[in-house]
């Protein structure tokens, strides 16, 4: 492989591991899951999402789902990491909860965690960047809650919908490539 | 047009909440990104075409982890995972489509329709209740995935490659799920 996977690096999978011959059957998957963390973090032509906010909003997500070895590789390129550090140490919580749509499945409605920022953490960080972390933590923890309005401080803290729409694959994507760490490493202690 | 507000099998359309390109607008680079031609039509993906490096390759690892026939976990496995997810995420129409793939792969319509109505705890038989059991694990944050999920998987018929599809299932409608509930809402008519 020309390039270093990030997945294989975390779950620490050697060439002609069984781990290795596994992901080898959906090599496909494999590739795409490198290529979609190499353009989401990575991009040739950043837009209007810069590189450092990128990795800030990963090591954000990585620190609400307890994933230590993903925040140290996101922590070392992201814009104030010792904010985002203490931001996610100030809104850790468990998902997934959140609100359905009115009627029958209101009986499974749970509370959905507050996310709140002490006001020098939230000062310091800047209203992009909170908001960002604002919609990460809404998204990571009770995505069911959404609402159009959710996206209102984002735009006025200076979001683009090209940005936003770049912000919600970021966060997305790492509740994925979180979960395939997680999921493969348990695996590699078990085959 | 509302917002449906139960499960279902039903066809469930789905509105952007931002503003997607226009079909007219589209460059080749957005095309090629949609990857199948008909995506143009789609409000979706027109939206998420806004960045279409982000698109294509979502899409891409998206086809291979559901599509690809090669060994592994049968394809209602990996439908069923999809589904019990978005049950547990809150998605109805994520759940509607993959409900309707598991019922048709599986012809299982009624344990499929048993999993929307009561939930991730309902009863599917051992080799589903497994599947299910390691998703809602997985999709948990933070996630709970442990080992005496794999071994149950095990247990229950599933060999390496088939509990790696799962786990992939499970973690890409994590992904999935968060694009479709934020970036629009299910309608249904009436």
């Amino acid at each position: 492989m020309a390039e270093t996977d990030l997945i294989d690096t975390l779950v620490g999978i050697a060439p002609g591991s069984p781990l290795d011959v596994i992901r080898a059957g959906r090599a496909v998957a494999r590739h795409h899951s490198q290529e979609s963390y190499r353009v989401l973090f990575t991009p040739d032509a950043p837009g209007d999402v810069s590189r450092h906010e990128r990795f800030a909003i990963g090591a954000y997500v990585a620190a609400l789902h307890g994933a230590a070895d993903l925040v140290d590789h996101y922590a070392a390129e992201a814009a104030a990491p010792d904010l985002v550090a203490a931001a996610a140490a100030q809104t850790r919580a468990i998902g997934p909860t959140g609100r359905f749509p009115a009627g029958p499945l209101s009986l499974e409605d749970t509370a959905a965690p507050a996310f709140h920022l002490d006001a020098a953490t939230a000062a310091a960080l800047g209203p992009r960047l909170a908001t960002a972390l604002a919609h990460a933590h809404f998204l990571v923890f009770h995505p069911r809650d959404a609402a159009p309005a959710a996206f209102d401080p984002l735009l006025a803290a200076g979001w683009t919908v090209d940005g936003l729409v770049t912000l919600s694959q970021i966060v997305s994507f790492l509740t994925y490539q979180i979960r395939v760490v997680h999921g493969l490493r348990v695996l590699a202690g078990h085959i | 047009m509302s917002e449906p507000n139960t499960f279902t099998r039903a066809q469930v359309e789905w509105l952007p909440w931002l503003e997607p390109l226009l079909e007219s607008a589209l460059t080749p680079r957005h095309l090629a990104a949609l990857i199948d031609a008909a995506r143009a039509k789609s409000p979706y993906f027109r939206l998420l075409a806004r960045d279409p490096d982000a698109l294509e390759h979502r899409t891409r690892t998206d086809k291979d982890i559901f599509y690809n026939p090669v060994a592994g976990a049968p394809r209602a496995d990996r439908e069923l995972a999809a589904a019990a997810v978005s049950r547990l995420n809150g998605c109805i129409y994520c759940a509607s489509v993959h409900a309707r793939f598991a019922a048709t792969y599986a012809k299982r319509e009624a344990d499929v329709d048993r999993l929307l109505a009561e939930g991730v705890g309902a009863d599917l038989g051992e080799r589903w209740n497994a599947i299910v059991a390691a998703s809602v694990a997985l999709t948990q944050t933070p996630p709970g995935f442990s080992a005496a999920h794999v071994e149950r998987l095990r247990a229950a018929g599933l060999d390496n490659l088939g509990i790696s599809d799962i786990i992939h299932a499970a973690a890409f409608f994590n992904w999935a799920n968060r694009l479709m509930l934020s970036l629009g809402e299910a309608s249904v008519p009436g």
